[in-house]
């Protein structure tokens, strides 16, 4: 069955929920929302604490009351939706085939489609943990699954690696259930987490973060016995001597999140290798025209409110292109992320109008005490900014005005002042 | 459970499996015994994967013999089995001189053993066949009948289709003594006894301790590790045919290749194991594996890897599989020494084992009716469009993909636990129907999975099992 679109959503997180709102509101009937769960939300369903929303409606919402706010318009507007609906195969010419068990197989011909698929959590393997393969080792998310949805203990002891946010406030929810967390070990010297969730987290529970120390055995023939930990070096690598044995039953991964961009690749969108998601310009338009791509599948947020903006921004974008008033841009210049600076969103500018004002998120690739980020083209400075601290765990987004881009590349760096 | 048998299978290896199976074609009952919760969990679950042509061994010995005769046979009993295997070609790549003599003796060898396909090639030709080939190659050693197969599901299919003709697969039973002699051996086991008339030793690397309970303990067998880097479906078709380094005395030398199911596989290396349970994986091995693996392809990524494990190779101290009856002990027959190439022999030794018991028992009688595998079975994600959208309208679940990495549906997963000889675990489903098996590991359908094992077998979560018995999943609930 072939049906056709003006604009396919892939993906019902709070990207995929704020797109459709958006391009709905703008005047597009036929937008349909492609789901793979029973329930609209994302990863926001299993997200039962508070700390949403805080940007966009100026209150800490758990994950699920951020979700059904959006989920709410999308049912007041009849947004069109298919839940347990499976994308398994997108081309360039934006054909999109999904199934489902009661609509069987459908290929969806869309004008415009945006990606909002989100991110998978990387496992053990990728870490490569040598030692014995038991049950028990989750990555954070499933086990927080597990937890907060299904109302299951996945163990009784656990050790968590990695400080991300998804691992610190799944230590505190394994206390609160009533199971007992040893430490979260984190491999850099500095946690990955945000600040608050360090002290909601961890210190108001005991809980011991260890810094600079990784897991570097697994033990156990069934179930998980326990792990060894190890102090690493500058390099991260584990030095020897420092090997403590840990009981537990549990381990929990939280050691980073991958977009999820198999669909992209299918259809021949380029990946940037740093993000993980694909090249962008600033109207989130990927390097295959038409198909734009917003939330955690560009780059990984740690803010939902910059999820639902991006995706505005992105249904924006696709709405003028579905309605024709898509322009050529006059030239597309480059952005290079140099000293200092991880990554940014977009990679790409496109150069229409001289006043248009250009957001560019980034994330420094260290931390930076007292820093200023610079951006230059041609050897000239155009924009300065100080920030008293930038961690590779906080996005920051900075601001240029067009008409100051001279020639076809700019260059953002970051450094201490 | 019934407690006679004409014929006891020990292990349910793709060794046994495959005996079983062939076995099962005649009129006589057979039971195949396995200590773990199924089958494919020994030596036959973790390995390379290798329907190797054949040129590596003694010529004239067991190990030549039943290779070549395995890998010819081995297209046509994936088909009648419903198994993915591919007809690739393999390379050995020589980097001096050294090698190029060491590919030499192989081709010698291969043939002395009249392997048809084999040809010597220069390092450009190697590179034009191969474009992720290092330059530093000079010559490689090209084998048209080299193939790869996917040995758990060879070993799995082969129980079905033994179940499916008849016999019993009794599982979490292991063999722990024998008594009694040809025509009434007792069999006893940590369920209880089990009688049968003849024994085939297919225990894998404990198959010397099962000989010396049957009271001909002729050999030993040494557990030989070697780790394996599993890679990203991505970077499968890095290299089309199986890439071999010229053998050492460690082994046949680190491969590259890509599995009969697109992921891209790196190793094994071969180390002494603690023990016959030591499965344990090591950073100096894995490390060892990707710096040698590095020597053969330049352009392997280290942060492509979805998983490490490693196999017990069973090698015996008689330098050659140990394949017919007993001598002290006639009713007894082992199958036993058999380390590598005994995936690719495992098909000709089950031929040959049938001969072996029918000749033993006076002659055994085909059944009139019995079934040679359930023929090409289509993965979901396999099939094209129209088959896939047919295969949901006849049955819905295969509109609900539960394992989004390899596109697995729950009507595969259903299919696998109610199947002849079903999944228990999640383990099961897993190389059954490959959910979890891709780069996500089974953090996106583990919870679906344990949801439908559940379901199916009609027991609570918190009895769904990973693998063996003790790899529980959950230690209870949050709320009663
Ligand atoms: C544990 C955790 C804690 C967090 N805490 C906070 C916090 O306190 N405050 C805050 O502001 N932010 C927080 N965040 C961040 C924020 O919630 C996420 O960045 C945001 O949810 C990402 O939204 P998304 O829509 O891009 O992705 P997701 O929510 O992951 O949604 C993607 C959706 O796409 C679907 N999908 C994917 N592929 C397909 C396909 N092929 N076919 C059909 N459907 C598909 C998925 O099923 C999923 O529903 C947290 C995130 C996590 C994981
Ligand atoms: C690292 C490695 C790479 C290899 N690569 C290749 C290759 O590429 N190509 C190739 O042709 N071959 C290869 N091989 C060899 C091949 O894997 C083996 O020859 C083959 O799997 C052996 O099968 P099996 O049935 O004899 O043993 P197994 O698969 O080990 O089966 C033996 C079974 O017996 C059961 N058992 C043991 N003791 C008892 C007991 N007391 N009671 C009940 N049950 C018992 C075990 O649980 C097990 O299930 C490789 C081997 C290894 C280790």
């Amino acid at each position: 069955m072939i049906e056709n679109r003006s604009l396919v959503i892939i993906g019902s997180g709070p990207a995929g929920l704020a797109a459709a709102v958006r391009a709905r509101k703008s005047g597009i009937d036929d937008v349909l929302l492609l789901e793979r769960e029973d329930q609209l939300g994302g990863i926001l369903k299993q997200c039962i604490h508070t700390g949403f929303g805080v940007k966009i409606f100026k209150e800490e919402l758990t994950g699920p009351e951020f979700a059904s706010r959006y989920i709410r318009k999308v049912k007041e507007l009849g947004i069109d939706y298919r839940l347990d609906t499976m994308v398994i195969s997108m081309d360039e010419g934006k054909n999109i085939t999904a199934v489902n068990p009661r609509d069987g197989l459908v290929v969806y011909k869309a004008e415009c489609v945006i990606l909002a698929m989100g991110c998978r959590e990387r496992a053990r393997g990728a870490l490569r943990i040598p030692g014995t393969n038991p049950s028990g080792i989750f990555t954070a998310g499933t086990a927080q699954k597990f937890v907060n949805i299904e109302g299951m203990k996945p163990g009784k002891t656990a050790l968590i690696l990695g400080s991300g946010d998804i691992g610190l406030i799944m230590a505190r929810r394994l206390a609160l259930e009533g199971m007992k967390v040893k430490a979260v070990c984190e491999i850099m010297p500095y946690p990955g987490g945000l600040e608050r969730n360090i002290i909601q987290c961890l210190e108001d529970f005991d809980i011991p973060l260890r810094l600079s120390h990784t897991v570097v055995r697994i033990h156990g023939g069934h179930r998980l016995e326990g792990v060894t930990i190890a102090r690493v070096d500058e390099l991260l690598k584990p030095v020897p001597g420092t090997e403590e044995y840990v009981k537990c039953d549990m381990l929990l991964l939280s050691v980073g999140l991958i977009p999820e961009n198999e669909l992209s690749r299918e259809a021949g969108i380029i990946i940037d290798p740093v993000t993980g998601g694909a090249i962008v310009n600033q109207n989130l338009e990927t390097s295959v025209e038409g198909i734009f791509a917003c939330g955690n599948v560009l780059h990984v947020h740690d803010l939902v409110d910059y999820v639902a903006i991006e995706a505005e921004r992105a249904a924006k974008s696709a709405v003028e292109k579905i309605k024709g008033k898509g322009k050529d841009p006059k030239k597309r210049i480059q952005i290079t992320a140099g000293n200092g600076i991880r990554y940014t969103v977009p990679q790409i500018i496109d150069y229409y109008d001289e006043n248009e004002k250009i957001k560019i998120y980034f994330r420094s690739s260290d931390k930076l005490d007292e820093s200023r980020v610079t951006v230059t083209c041609k050897g000239k400075n155009i924009y300065t900014k100080k920030y008293k601290r930038l961690i590779p765990a906080e996005m920051e987004y900075i601001k240029i005005t067009a008409s100051d881009i001279k020639g076809r590349k700019v260059i953002i760096e970051a450094e201490k002042r | 459970m019934k407690k006679q048998y004409d014929i006891a299978i020990i292990g349910a290896g793709v060794v046994g499996a495959l005996i079983a199976r062939r076995l099962s074609f005649y009129d006589v009952s057979i039971c195949l015994l396995e200590r773990h919760i199924d089958a494919a969990m020994g030596a036959s679950g973790a390995n390379s994967g290798i329907v190797h042509a054949g040129y590596d061994a003694e010529p004239g010995s067991l190990k030549a013999r039943f290779n070549i005769l395995g890998t010819g046979m081995m297209p046509g009993l994936c088909r009648q089995m419903g198994v993915p295997y591919k007809n690739t070609g393999s390379l050995v790549v020589a980097f001096d001189e050294d090698d190029e003599a060491r590919i030499d003796d192989l081709y010698k060898n291969g043939i002395a053993e009249n392997i048809e396909g084999l040809e010597i090639i220069s390092g450009e030709k190697a590179r034009e066949m191969e474009p992720a080939l290092n330059p530093g190659i000079t010559k490689a050693l090209f084998a048209s009948t080299a193939g790869v197969v996917s040995p758990y599901k060879l070993n799995i299919a082969a129980v079905e289709n033994a179940v499916a003709n008849g016999v019993d697969f009794i599982r979490e039973t292991n063999v722990e003594g024998i008594n009694g002699a040809r025509g009434g051996f007792i069999i006893q086991t940590s369920r209880g006894n089990i009688n049968a008339g003849t024994i085939i030793n297919c225990a894998g690397i404990y198959a010397d301790d099962i000989a010396a309970m049957a009271g001909d303990g002729f050999f030993h067998l040494t557990p030989r590790k070697g780790e394996y880097l599993l890679m990203d479906r991505s970077e499968g078709g890095l290299v089309e045919r199986v890439i071999f380094q010229p053998p050492s005395d460690k082994g046949k030398g680190v491969l590259v290749m890509t599995t009969v199911d697109g992921n891209l596989l790196i190793g094994p290396d071969a180390n002494v194991a603690d023990s016959k349970e030591d499965i344990e994986t090591h950073a100096d091995s894995l490390d060892y594996v990707y710096r040698t693996a590095l020597r053969s392809c330049g352009g392997l990524k280290l942060g492509k890897v979805i998983t490490s494990f490693a196999g017990l190779r069973a090698t015996p101290d008689t330098g050659d599989f140990i394949i017919g009856e007993s001598i002290k002990v006639p009713g007894f027959f082992n199958a036993a020494g058999i380390e590598s190439p005994g995936l690719s022999s495992a098909p000709a030794i089950a031929e040959h084992m049938a001969g072996l018991i029918s000749e033993s028992l006076g002659g055994l009688v085909e059944k009139k009716e019995y079934s040679k595998g359930k023929g090409n079975h289509d993965f979901f994600r396999d099939m094209t469009l129209e088959e896939k959208e047919k295969a949901i309208r006849e049955n819905p679940d295969y509109g609900q993909v539960v394992c989004r990495c390899e596109n697995v549906t729950k009507a595969e997963i259903i299919e696998s636990i109610k199947g002849p000889a079903g999944a228990r675990t999640v383990d099961g489903v897993k190389r059954r129907t490959r959910a979890g098996m891709g780069r996500c590991q089974g953090g996106f359908c583990l919870p679906a999975v344990i949801d439908i094992l559940a379901g199916e077998l009609g027991i609570s979560k918190e009895d769904v099992m990973k693998g063996d018995p003790g790899s529980y999943i959950f230690a209870g609930r949050t709320r009663e």
